[in-house]
């Protein structure tokens, strides 16, 4: 199965990307440059993590405007597999693929930490599979990864099963002190109403190997695997 | 060629040169200089540029040895890695521009040394940083602190070169005057390291990346002078690390390009000491039209040209039949550049605007007639009086329960926990961070393409340094060695940051001098060689110097990156403490400044031989397993090594046999040759004493259970109370 990454000019976790998913039995990553409108016959596309263009403006405004983002709209509205990863997430709201904007953290710094996210809805091929409820732990670390959606927005999300992700406790008991970028109501990650495009703030590239920290990321590889070999991404 | 001029002591003044050294470059050149001259040889012959203080003791440093592959004159140093690689890597300063604009100061201080390691075809993987600031309970130190560290943060973040270690240190002495060292080190194939050469004549000069503007001209002079508030005003430039990551893939994407003869970032004095030191490694000339670049601003002098320090710039000297191609990598990364000349055989740095020659000076009289000066040093009567004082009374005075003592100490400023510092620093993007900032006495990185670990840190006391120099400089060399051990890494190559107050001071300059002295022997000894380093001078305020602060910066190396070990005491296992030569002290430690407020008496001696044997132990029984943790007993003394072991560990430590009484010495005395390991439970003390033979003194202070830190007599302390006072410290 062929994963493109696709590289923005201010892109800095694509090759982080690209190592991680060589691991991930079943996987071919390749990079995809933004100028390029050749998705080189993808199965599955992320955008991954960094600053697309430099971001002085809005994170992820400008990446819009990138030649590559009207074949991932493309490629998004028929079905394909879409997984933003931080900057990439902003990207996704950006770009209004996604619902909801990504503000500056609460406490108003960059934040690098160990994390850890409920899977609140497993209703995408990202997470076929991965029990609700399910406690992993992950790297965060961006400066603008305050979720906000207004109250329809949100009650929506919730109904349709679009909250893929929250920040918790190991425990996973959501709480204040658990929530370190004041997103409301703890949302780390969202997918569209057809669940195909998820957006996450958290990097399970970079959560994917024991000896750095923790291997829970690689759920959402191995889960994209499972369901494009069962067929269960309709494209 | 323009007229010559008569200068008055202010135009002499603006170029950092005495009048002697005008008339020597005079009697040199054979006729006076022109305007655009005289900015050039003031920039070249600045302390900055030209290190004319301090080459004549640089010659003290060992800079050879079997795994250098390149030593210090390039644009940063390199060692042999295995598996085909090198570690390329140096250490910067950025102190004098942090003073006056913290957050542009200390990210272009990032930028300059990111620069310095890809121009050298080496993709960086990690960032350290040294920063030193007056006490923070001060507004406005807090305001340095806070600017420093976004700028630090905002930089390396956008690059996506994770920050992984380093150190933050707070005295009186850094008020007017912050230190901001940034360290890079990068990853190379072994035969494809890039030099910035300019070889054969003909070959055409590319100037790419940001247009050039009036900013920074005379940073270099600016930076070599005693108060930066009162002399240069605007010379602060501004960072785009946007800009900065284009140009990084692009020189990167050119490695091994037949096009490419040299690379040469643009950092003090720009255009200036990029093409004249590109020239000289080859003893070529280079000839430049200054009308041909691209600026930022109208109305730009040929001397502002030649002297702009705009960030974000790099010169390629490339074979003229490639120009074409090179450009292309740049298109594709949207990056502009400039055909500004070529390399010429005569050896002279000749400067055009369009049809004009402004500038001829011979690149021999900018680079090697550089005047040295060897001066005298000498110690003050005031600080032999604080060295030799007799502290015995004073530590006496100190009347408060042992663990209040610790707790005191734990919730100091240069001890307590960094989080706040280092949270605001990307340190696991490039998923190759295995032991990350507060977890390990050194950071480490996987390296990608090997598995190999490549530990690197940052160590300098300089109180001690201030104390005795010559201990001192030994004691950060042997302590950056030892952090190394702790994670079973053995060193490479040393790198160094010589942050000193103004060298024609003869206390300063014995400080200078003394200390590369003690760094020069403890590498010899050690068999480190010093293949990179920066030297900061005139760091004073108020006519008062920083605390000398020759700072290390180590890279060393392990087979396996997973086979390494961090601080925190594993649950279930023995707790030893291992000596290998020189007794704790109280001098100068920090327990002394912390609890009497006084910063005296004589630091402690490192023992060399002894050093080296304990550090063997510590590699050995990390690579074969049976060490769990091990941290190295510095600042705070046991007390505070123990400590910081149960919180990073979350466990604590119940002593047995250990019965000591409430001897500050023994608690929190400082000294150069000892670690507190844990160990598998499963080793025997008789099988631990075979292990370690006579390679060090070994004493078993414990298990690591329970939540309560046990010292001895002293009444238990919880893990959460001492958690709570070491994160108390910042913000």
């Amino acid at each position: 199965m062929k994963v493109g990454v696709v590289t923005f000019p201010g892109s800095n976790g694509d090759t982080d990307c690209i190592e991680t998913l060589k691991l991930v039995e079943g996987c071919e990553p390749q990079l995809i440059w933004h100028k390029s409108t050749d998705l080189m016959g993808a199965d599955a596309l992320i955008l991954p993590g960094g600053f697309a263009h430099g971001d002085y403006l809005r994170p992820g405004s400008i990446a819009q405007f990138s030649p590559v983002m009207r074949e991932v709209a493309r490629f998004a509205a028929s079905g394909g597999p879409v997984l933003g990863i931080c900057n990439g997430f902003q990207v996704l709201t950006e770009a209004g693929l996604l619902p909801g904007a990504l503000l500056r953290n609460q406490y108003i710094l960059f934040h690098c930490a160990w994390t850890h996210v409920r899977v609140s809805s497993n209703r995408s091929p990202w997470l076929e599979g991965v029990e609700e409820g399910t406690v992993l732990r992950m790297a965060v670390a961006h400066g603008q990864g305050n979720y906000f959606a207004d109250t329809e927005t949100r009650r929506r999300l919730v109904e349709q099963g679009q909250v893929a992700f929250e920040y918790c406790d190991p425990e996973g008991n959501t709480s204040g002190e658990s929530n370190h970028n004041g997103s409301v109501d703890s949302i780390a990650g969202v997918t569209n109403e057809a669940g195909n495009i998820l957006g996450m703030m958290p990097h399970p590239e970079r959560s994917s190997d024991p000896l750095l920290g923790s291997a829970d990321g690689r759920v959402l590889f191995e889960s994209l695997v499972r369901s494009m070999a069962a067929g269960a991404v309709g494209r | 060629m323009s007229t010559p001029v008569t200068l008055t002591d202010a135009e002499l003044r603006e170029v950092a040169l005495s009048r002697q050294e005008y008339d020597l470059g005079v009697r040199l050149l054979g006729r006076e200089t022109n305007r655009v001259e005289l900015g050039i040889l003031g920039a070249m012959w600045s302390e900055h540029c030209g290190y004319k203080n301090s080459r004549p003791l640089l010659g003290m440093f060992p800079t050879e040895g079997p795994e250098v592959l390149q030593g210090p004159g390039e644009n940063a140093g390199a060692v042999r890695l295995g598996g085909g690689l090198a570690a390329v890597f140096k250490v910067e300063s950025h102190n004098h521009p942090s003073a006056i604009e913290p957050y542009q100061g200390a990210a272009t201080g990032v930028g300059g040394i990111v620069r310095d390691i890809f121009t050298m075809g080496a993709r960086p993987v990690a960032l350290l940083n040294s920063l030193r600031f007056g006490p923070p309970d001060e507004p406005n130190n807090r305001r340095l602190l806070s600017g420093v560290v976004r700028g630090v943060g905002d930089y390396g973040n956008s690059l996506g070169i994770p920050t992984v270690g380093g150190e933050v240190g707070f005295s009186a002495s850094y008020r007017g005057n912050p230190l901001v060292n940034a360290m890079c080190v990068g990853v190379a194939p072994a035969d494809g390291l890039v030099r910035g050469l300019a070889g054969e004549p003909g070959n055409v000069l590319l100037l790419v990346g940001a247009d050039t503007g009036r900013d920074g001209i005379h940073g270099a002079t600016f930076a070599s002078v005693d108060d930066p508030h009162a002399s240069h005003k605007g010379v602060i430039q501004v960072g785009n690390p946007f800009l900065e990551k284009l140009l990084m893939e692009a020189c990167l994407e050119l490695l091994g390009s037949p096009h490419v003869v040299g690379m040469q970032d643009l950092g003090a004095a720009g255009l200036t000491s990029s093409s004249v030191e590109c020239a000289g490694r080859t003893g070529s000339g280079v000839d430049i039209d200054v009308s041909r670049v691209s600026r930022r601003e109208t109305g730009m002098t040929p001397y502002e040209v030649m002297l702009s320090e705009s960030q974000e710039r790099m010169l390629l000297v490339v074979r003229p039949d490639g120009v074409d191609a090179v450009r292309e990598v740049f298109e594709k990364w949207d990056l502009h550049s400039d055909v500004i000349g070529q390399v010429t055989a005569d050896g002279t740095l000749r400067v055009r605007d369009g049809v004009e020659v402004v500038c001829e000076l011979p690149i021999r009289l900018l680079i090697e007639d550089v005047p040295r000066y060897t001066r005298e040093g000498k110690p003050s009567a005031q600080l032999l009086e604080r060295r030799e004082r007799d502290i015995t009374p004073l530590a006496a005075s100190v009347d408060l329960p042992v663990e209040e003592q610790l707790l005191r100490l734990l919730a100091s400023p240069n001890i307590g926990s960094k989080r706040w510092v280092w949270e605001q620093y990307d340190h696991t993007i490039g998923t190759s961070t295995v032991l990350g900032p507060g977890s390990a006495d050194a950071a480490l990185m996987r390296v990608r393409q090997t598995g190999e670990g490549m530990a690197v840190v940052m160590d300098c006391n300089s109180r001690y340094c201030l104390l005795d120099p010559y201990s001192g400089g030994m004691g950060a060399v042997v302590e950056a060695v030892r952090n190394l051990a702790c994670v079973g890494a053995k060193p490479l190559g040393l790198t160094n940051c010589l942050n000193f107050g103004n060298p024609e001071k003869p206390e300063v300059y014995w400080h200078l001098k003394e200390s590369i002295r003690g760094m020069s022997d403890a590498c010899r000894a050690l068999g480190i060689p010093v293949v990179s380093g920066n030297v900061s001078l005139y760091n004073e305020s108020e006519d008062e110097a920083v605390n000398p602060t020759p700072v290390v910066g180590m890279v060393g190396s392990l087979p396996d990156a997973s086979k390494s070990v961090g601080i925190g005491f594993k649950e279930g296992s023995d707790v030893y403490l291992l000596s290998g030569g020189g007794q704790p002290t109280l001098g100068a430690s920090e327990w002394l400044a912390v609890l009497t407020g006084e910063e005296a008496g004589m630091p402690p001696m490192p023992d060399l031989d002894a050093a080296a044997r304990l550090h063997d132990v510590l590699r050995t029984g990390i690579r074969d397993g049976w060490i769990q943790s091990a941290h190295d007993v510095s600042e705070g003394g046991l007390a505070v090594a123990l400590a910081e072991c149960c919180i990073a560990g979350d466990v604590g430590l119940a002593t047995s046999e250990w019965s000591t009484g409430a001897d500050p010495v023994e608690l929190f005395g400082e000294g150069h040759g000892r670690v507190v390991i844990s160990v598998h439970a499963q080793v025997s003390e008789e099988d631990l004493a075979a292990r370690i033979g006579d390679s060090a003194r070994w004493e078993r202070l414990g298990r690591a259970e329970g939540k309560h830190l046990m010292l001895g007599k002293a009444a238990p302390i919880p893990v959460s109370s001492l958690s709570e006072a070491y994160e108390s410290v910042l913000p």
